[in-house]
Formats: structure tokens, C-alpha cells, sequence
């Protein structure tokens, strides 16, 4: 995908030329997507979708990260998270997908999302209503509001990102623009969501993140790395125009003793020593199977 | 929007010191009955701040939980933790308010969701 240089006309589930994987409804059920959305109740069903004209429509990227969950479900059931959170919920369909895959509060689970569009909350809405699946949904721009509370609560984060590269002023903008307009080199809401996912995200926490190989990846990796997280794409896919990636961020306990180290230069090696030992301990219960895989 | 959901919001507004808990104001509430899952309360209990949620299922109608923090001993209790389960839960705040305790500023709930939205000059 391109950047935008005009404001397209947006009308209920036109074609955008500008925009070529955005694809009507219609014409992705009878042609591109596979036998699995057509037939599962694992993930959100897209008739039962709601939908706005203001309000981005599931696409290749809202399947790509969907099937990055579902590729990792038995892991995610495993890991028994209690809170899973996605930022920027759009229509619901991530959401709702990620409900049906986990199940609700008698699973123990329970789900919040947001986003900084009226509309698209409501939309949200009606879609996990629509499948009888339940989240809190929240308008706020990406946690504003919940952040002090939630911090290290975040089990699972899901996020895809307005990651489109554009002009920065159309960052931000009221409406659909904000679903996809991520500035030089799209990065400018991902670089904001990632310290962001880090206070959120609890200790055994994973975040799924989709980006575009046009946000530079590996330097994505490479800046988490520095927080202390380990990181594996889980799906990628390339379209005419674009090449998606999800990747996962997971803490790693030995990255985040090598980081410490760097910090402690001036602690002498006895109290080095005795903050690796204090380590062991985690880092065997990390060996030992808890560890993603 | 849940009383977990109320226990986990605070002002967002830039400058407030005091902005937890939210004070309610409840134009229309329901309740929805939710799957009982005592795992996920004893999971739960020890990130709840207790007194909001009192207050908050109190202004919602809802007086049974007590006053004080239970101890732990509490959440061996099924009937302690039913009434846990309904306030966090099950009490639905459908339209109404949130109220910035140090400002007095409103965020507006409807359809069951909070706007935490701010304005320019809040931020």
C-alpha cells in the first residue's frame, strides 16, 4: 500500500483504488480468502461483521493476524492468559476471533479493546454481539485511561497498527484515516504503542503485532530486543503491494539479564554475581517448558 | 461496561494527581449474567482496588459486598465469591458518566462504552 495523497471518497464497502488490498466483502468471500474463514466458527465470521463506512473492514491483514492466533492457539490455551487486550479494534473482527478461540470468563479470560474511533467501538460492539462473545470496549487513544491500572496486566496484547507510511500530517486524523496513516515509514503510531505495550504487558505476557516489511522489522526487533524481549514472525504473507509480517514479542529472561549487565558497570563483580544468581531461578522455570517454543 | 472494567479506569487528564476511582453516574444500568469461574476471581481479587468497587456496585444498586477488604480466608467462600463475581462483573454500567474525582470532569458512557477521549487542551 501506498501512501495516500488525497482524501479518498469512502462509501460502504467501495473499492478504494489507492488502496488496492482493501477488497469489497463480497468479492473476498466468493474469491481470496481461505476455506477456513467461509467455514469456521474458530474465529469471527465476516457476515456476522458489522460495519461503517468510517470503520476498516477486516482485510488481509486482520486474516494474516488472526491466522497468527490461531496457528499459536494451542500455545495461547496453554498459557492460560487472564487479560488479552487489542488496541485499535476497528470492526471487532481480531477481538471477537480471539474470544471464540480462548472462550470467556468461564475460561477464565477476559478481553478489552480499544480504539480512538467512535465508530469503530461501536462496530465493535455489535460484532462480538453479534457472535455472543463479550469484551469491554473502550474509546481512548490506544490505552489513555486504563494504562496506570493496567500496567503488567497485559497477557496477551493483539495490535494492527496504522502502519501504511503517509505524510505525517494525516497521522491522527479523525475517522478511517486513523486506521491506517503511520507516517514516515508508518512507523509514527507503532513507535508510540510499543513502550506503551511494554508497561502493559505482564511478565509472561506476549504481544502480536502486525507490520509491514516497510516499517523495517528487524530494527521493530531490534528496539524491543533492548527492552529485553525475544521475537519470531509467525506468518508472513506478501500481497501484490505489501509484505505482512506478525511477529511475536515475548520477554526472555536471559536477553533481560544481558540488558541489566550492560547498566551495571559500575556495581562491583560481587554484586553482579549476585544478581545473576538471583536470576537462576527464573531462568530455570523458563527452561523448563514455559518458554514459547 | 463492567465494575472491573470502572477498577482498571482512571483520569486521564493531563495534571490530575487523584484521578482513581471514578465516581459513577448511572442514567441506565443492567445486568447480564457471566459464567461463574472461581479461578479467575481468586485471579482476579488481588488486582481489584476493593473500595472502588464497593462504592461503585453501591451506586449501581448493589449493596451485599463488604466494607472491608476481605482476607484471603474469604475466597475459599462460594458465597462470598458469588457476590464477588455479580458486582465485578455482572452489573453493567449502560449509560451514564464517569466522574473525574479531582476535576469533576465528565467522561460520558454509552452503549455500555466509556468515552476516554480528551480534549486538546486536556492533554
Amino acid at each position: 500500500m501506498l501512501g495516500v495523497d488525497m482524501e479518498p471518497k469512502i462509501e460502504a464497502n467501495a473499492v478504494m483504488p489507492s488502496l488496492p488490498s482493501i477488497r469489497a466483502k463480497e468479492e473476498d468471500q466468493q474469491n481470496n480468502r481461505p476455506v477456513s474463514y467461509r467455514m469456521s466458527t474458530r474465529s469471527a465470521q465476516i457476515r456476522l461483521v458489522s460495519s461503517h463506512p468510517e470503520v476498516y473492514e477486516p482485510c488481509d491483514d486482520s486474516f494474516a493476524l488472526v491466522d497468527a492466533l490461531l496457528a499459536d492457539r494451542n500455545n495461547l490455551l496453554e498459557h492460560r492468559p487472564t487479560f488479552c487486550i487489542e488496541l485499535g479494534c476497528g470492526s471487532g473482527y481480531v477481538i471477537t476471533s480471539l474470544a471464540i478461540m480462548l472462550g470467556q470468563e468461564g475460561a477464565g479470560v477476559s478481553y478489552f479493546a480499544t480504539d480512538i474511533n467512535p465508530h469503530a467501538v461501536r462496530v465493535t460492539r455489535e460484532t462480538l454481539e453479534a457472535h455472543g462473545v463479550h469484551a469491554e470496549v473502550i474509546l481512548t487513544d490506544i490505552v489513555s485511561g486504563l494504562e496506570r491500572r493496567l500496567v503488567g496486566m497485559g497477557d496477551v496484547i493483539v495490535v494492527n497498527p496504522p502502519y501504511v507510511p503517509t505524510p505525517e500530517d494525516e497521522v491522527g486524523r479523525d475517522g478511517i484515516a486513523s486506521a491506517w496513516a503511520g507516517g514516515e515509514n508508518g512507523r509514527s503510531v507503532i513507535d508510540r504503542i510499543l513502550p506503551i505495550a511494554d508497561k502493559l504487558l505482564s511478565e509472561r505476557g506476549w504481544l502480536y503485532m502486525l507490520t509491514l516489511a516497510a516499517n523495517n522489522p528487524s530494527q521493530i526487533c531490534r528496539m524491543m530486543r533492548e527492552k529485553g524481549y525475544a521475537s519470531r514472525i509467525i506468518v508472513q504473507r506478501s500481497t501484490e503491494e505489501e509484505s505482512l509480517h506478525v511477529i511475536k514479542f515475548w520477554r526472555d529472561t536471559e536477553i533481560q539479564v544481558g540488558t541489566k549487565e550492560q547498566i551495571t558497570e559500575n556495581r562491583t563483580p560481587s554484586e553482579v554475581m549476585e544478581s545473576l544468581l538471583s536470576q537462576i531461578p527464573r531462568l530455570a522455570f523458563w527452561r523448563s517448558g514455559s518458554r514459547d517454543s | 461496561m463492567r465494575l472491573l472494567t470502572h477498577n482498571m479506569l482512571s483520569s486521564n487528564i493531563k495534571g490530575v494527581m487523584n484521578g482513581f476511582p471514578l465516581r459513577l453516574e448511572v442514567e441506565k444500568s443492567v445486568s447480564k449474567e457471566v459464567e461463574f469461574n472461581s479461578d479467575f476471581l481468586r485471579n482476579m481479587f488481588p488486582k481489584i482496588e476493593w473500595k472502588a468497587l464497593v462504592d461503585a456496585a453501591r451506586s449501581m444498586g448493589y449493596a451485599e459486598l463488604p466494607e472491608e477488604a476481605p482476607e484471603s480466608s474469604m475466597l475459599e467462600s462460594e458465597e462470598f465469591l458469588m457476590k464477588f463475581h455479580h458486582a465485578l462483573l455482572e452489573l453493567h454500567l449502560e449509560e451514564g458518566a464517569l466522574i473525574c474525582p479531582e476535576t469533576g470532569r465528565r467522561f460520558p458512557v454509552n452503549k455500555g462504552i466509556p468515552n476516554m477521549l480528551l480534549h486538546e487542551d486536556e492533554v
